[in-house]
């Protein structure tokens, strides 16, 4: 350990869970006492070292465990200009995340071991938040080949999930040979459900508006084809499924469905599904074109439906960054994807909180616990109690704010709630027991040897 | 109004407005000095990102007869082709002076982008986006079609719409720009419309337009002189939608949904309710053979010359409407 006397926050009034204030004392990376006995401890640290106590008066916020994004694109290494892992992992930590996942649609692609120890090494050195890199399925993304997944897997970075996110795995063999693959190194596979042929040249959801707009249309049944297959795959062969952006009504039946046959397939869905419809492509202003596209109403509905009761297992935020110029231009020219770090949690809050849908526990355990369940996180996702690391986040669900992604930590400007009053702020990110962000703003990074030492044992066995 | 994007946008009076107007321009067009002083010290550019003589030319006429200065840009041979954005090209184009872009693009919803994006200052002319809409050939399909439903009626057609018309549009609906901008605007001039075509070239959501939807012509077309349509429009068969992709082949979707003499000879027996015989149009160019048979695309019940014709009246009457109400240039 290191010779430095470890820092401790004593965390004053806050709502674990929304539920009785409770006093928390953080030291060593760790809840070191509650209520009564934190306050005692901090005052004999006081008394010891009063400049390595510091006290957040948090009455009236709301403590959760740190968020955990599985789906989130950093661009580095290839796309430096749309987001590096520095500016990523400062959006990630000002959003509330302690931890991502990055997804491989690098350049080049993390589909070798020596790419995804880059990245990996890269959010270790930023700091913000903790950085996993994801491995790509198959070489280059391009559907024909499987990648290194055991050399990825006992690289450093020691990867356990592996999508073509992106891409859809389409070859219905190669899929078969990947989902039975990663059992042999303990990992998942995450799909991106868009069958191809079904979706070529595709802009926008296939449905009343499109056929208005003239934009070849995206059906919804190209998704749930793909999912509908791989359910029965992963039953198949025994492995475990993961499903990115949910972005259809019928693909909650379908995964509904699959749970109920006791298929190990777990789904999540974008912050932007459970807000946005199609009727927003009706201007053709190019930050609402994503990929998966927006859906319709009713889709919304069933994607909120499912995410409350447990149909869908967690919140991937599909965090897209791009540079201005891809996004100033006519819309079939236009690149896919939105920014979704820094308005995750208000997002939620907005659709699922303040709609009565669920409540903190559930909150948690979608942004948090399940996610860091999928991946075996040992050290994310915990509950708040004694003992336990402290990736934990301070929430005011009170105020509200205006989005304005020109002073996002992000690169990426194509925000689609650039001036949406939306509910909820993260007052501070502790990562690690580190404060990397306080009262709204980051503060400083965690010191990588502190990292180390934490992260050591980063996976379950 | 100060951009033409979409039928969609368009009221009642303002479709009246422009068609009214085009009728005036369509008695300059007849008179020896084709040539009206509106425009003067006024530029208006053409901006082609995509190839149509017919439709560059007609505009170029309309603002000539306006006494406009016109520019065309064409993307091909131009900086676009090198990776110009069309933010940086509409741009450059307004420095240079110009008052209204007529632009054709590729993209859907290309000329909404460019009226929104505070770019340029323009009034913009939508000459057609992908498969989104074309506008101004509605508007001229509607005043031919305006013409021959008032003179069968003995009426003037100024002031008139086409309330009670039967009008069928025949063909690739799915990416057919022409289509939507007549769907829309007949609509909203009163007039029934009828869309034929395989169930492979309608989009998904057809069954929420207000129209009747066949997939067989002959069907369409009824039976008994009384059952016919009023007008029927054909659309033009891209030669990229044939060989399996939407439908089997040239000859089956011949067959099946062309206008071949044996379905002309009984639109020919049609009379109208003011005994007038239908009428036929077509967007041009016409596919010999294939959506119209040489017979039909002959037949004096074929509108498509006065179509282009009406096309520069009602390209006039667009600039016109748009550059003279607007204060802009005025000081």
């Amino acid at each position: 350990m290191s010779d430095t006397p470890t820092a401790a926050t004593l965390i004053l009034g806050a709502r674990p869970y929304g539920e009785a204030p409770l006093d928390v004392l953080i030291r060593d990376g760790r809840i070191a006492a509650l209520g009564e006995a934190a306050r005692a401890q901090a005052e004999q640290l006081k008394a010891e070292q009063p400049e390595q106590v510091s006290t957040v008066e948090a009455e009236g916020l709301i403590m959760l465990p740190g968020m955990v994004d599985l789906h989130t694109h950093l661009r580095e290494p290839g796309r430096e200009d749309a987001e590096t892992v520095e500016t990523g992992s400062r959006a990630a930590a000002r959003g509330g995340f302690t931890a991502v996942h990055a997804m491989a649609n690098s350049s080049p692609v993390a589909d070798s071991a020596g790419v995804v120890e880059q990245v990996h090494r890269l959010g270790r050195a930023s700091g913000w938040t903790e950085v996993y890199p994801v491995g790509a399925v198959t070489v280059g993304l391009a559907g024909e080949r499987l990648a290194e997944l055991g050399a990825m897997a006992e690289s450093s970075a020691q990867v356990r999930m592996f999508s073509d996110d992106g891409m859809c795995v389409h070859n219905p063999v190669l899929m078969r040979r990947a989902l039975e693959y990663v059992k042999t190194v303990d990992g998942f596979i995450a799909q991106h459900a868009q069958e191809p042929l079904l979706t070529e040249g595709a802009q926008m959801n296939e449905g009343d508006v499109s056929a208005i707009l003239g934009l070849p249309g995206w059906p919804a049944v190209a998704e749930e084809s793909i999912i509908a297959r791989d359910v029965l795959l992963a039953q198949h062969v025994g492995s475990r499924l993961h499903i990115c952006h949910v972005s259809t009504a019928g693909s909650v039946e379908i995964i509904r469905w699959a749970k109920e046959r006791g298929i190990d397939v777990t789904a999540e869905v974008t912050p932007h599904h459970l807000l946005l419809t199609d009727e927003l492509v009706r201007g053709y202003d190019p930050v609402y074109k994503v990929n998966p596209p927006l859906r319709t109403g009713a889709d919304v509905e069933a994607l909120r439906a499912g995410l409350a009761d447990g149909t869908i297992d967690i919140i991937g935020t599909d965090h897209a960054p791009h540079p201005t110029q891809a996004k100033e231009c006519e819309w079939s020219a236009a690149a896919m994807g939105m920014t979704g770090l820094e308005t995750a949690l208000p997002v939620v809050i907005k659709t699922m909180i303040n709609t009565g849908l669920m409540d903190w526990r559930r909150f948690a355990e979608v942004t948090s616990i399940a996610p860091a369940r999928i991946y075996r996180h040992a050290h994310q996702g915990r509950p708040l109690e004694l003992g336990e690391p402290a990736n934990l986040i301070l929430v005011d669900a009170e105020a509200t704010q205006t989005v304005d992604p020109d002073g996002h930590a992000s690169k990426g400007r194509n925000s689609p709630f650039r001036g949406m009053e939306l509910p909820g702020a993260v007052r501070a990110t502790f990562l690690h027991g580190h404060p990397v962000v306080l009262d709204g703003e980051l503060n400083t990074p965690l010191a990588e040897a502190a990292a180390g030492a934490a992260g050591s044992s980063q996976v379950r066995p | 109004m100060r951009h033409l994007l979409s039928t969609a946008d368009l009221s009642h009076t303002q479709a009246l407005s422009i068609l009214d107007t085009a009728e005036e321009m369509a008695a300059v067009s007849t008179r020896e000095v084709k040539k009206l002083p509106t425009l003067r010290g006024r530029t208006v550019v053409n901006l082609f990102f995509e190839d149509s003589t017919r439709t560059r030319i007609s505009f170029e006429a309309a603002a000539k007869r306006l006494s406009a200065d016109v520019m065309n840009f064409s993307a091909k041979g131009s900086s676009v082709s090198k990776g110009e954005s069309l933010k940086d090209t509409v741009q450059t184009l307004e420095a240079i002076g110009a008052d209204a872009i007529v632009m054709r693009h590729w993209a859907s919803g290309a000329a909404a982008q460019l009226a929104g994006s505070g770019w340029t200052d323009c009034a913009v002319i939508n000459a057609g986006d992908g498969t989104h809409e074309h506008p101004t050939q509605a508007l001229l399909d509607a005043l031919t079609l305006r013409r021959g439903w008032s003179a069968a009626h003995g009426a003037d057609p100024r002031g008139t719409d086409l309330t009670g018309m039967r009008v069928l549009i025949v063909g690739d609906i799915l990416h057919s720009r022409v289509a939507r901008s007549n769907i829309w605007l007949l609509r909203t001039l009163g007039a029934d419309v009828g869309l034929v075509a395989p169930a492979t070239l309608l989009p998904v959501g057809v069954e929420k337009w207000p129209v009747s939807v066949y997939y067989s012509l002959d069907e369409a077309l009824g039976s008994g002189p009384e059952a016919g349509p009023d007008a029927i429009m054909m659309l033009r068969v891209q030669a990229e939608r044939m060989g399996g992709a939407y439908f089997p082949t040239a000859a089956e979707y011949t067959r099946r949904w062309g206008l071949t003499d044996e379905r002309l000879a009984r639109l020919a027996a049609h009379r109208g309710a003011a005994g007038q015989r239908p009428m036929i149009l077509h967007p041009g160019p016409m596919n010999r053979g294939v959506e119209i048979s040489a017979a039909a695309a002959d037949s004096p019940m074929n509108q498509v010359l006065d179509q282009v014709s009406h096309g520069v009246s009602v390209r006039m009457a667009v600039l016109h409407l748009l550059l003279s109400s607007s204060e802009r240039n005025t000081a």
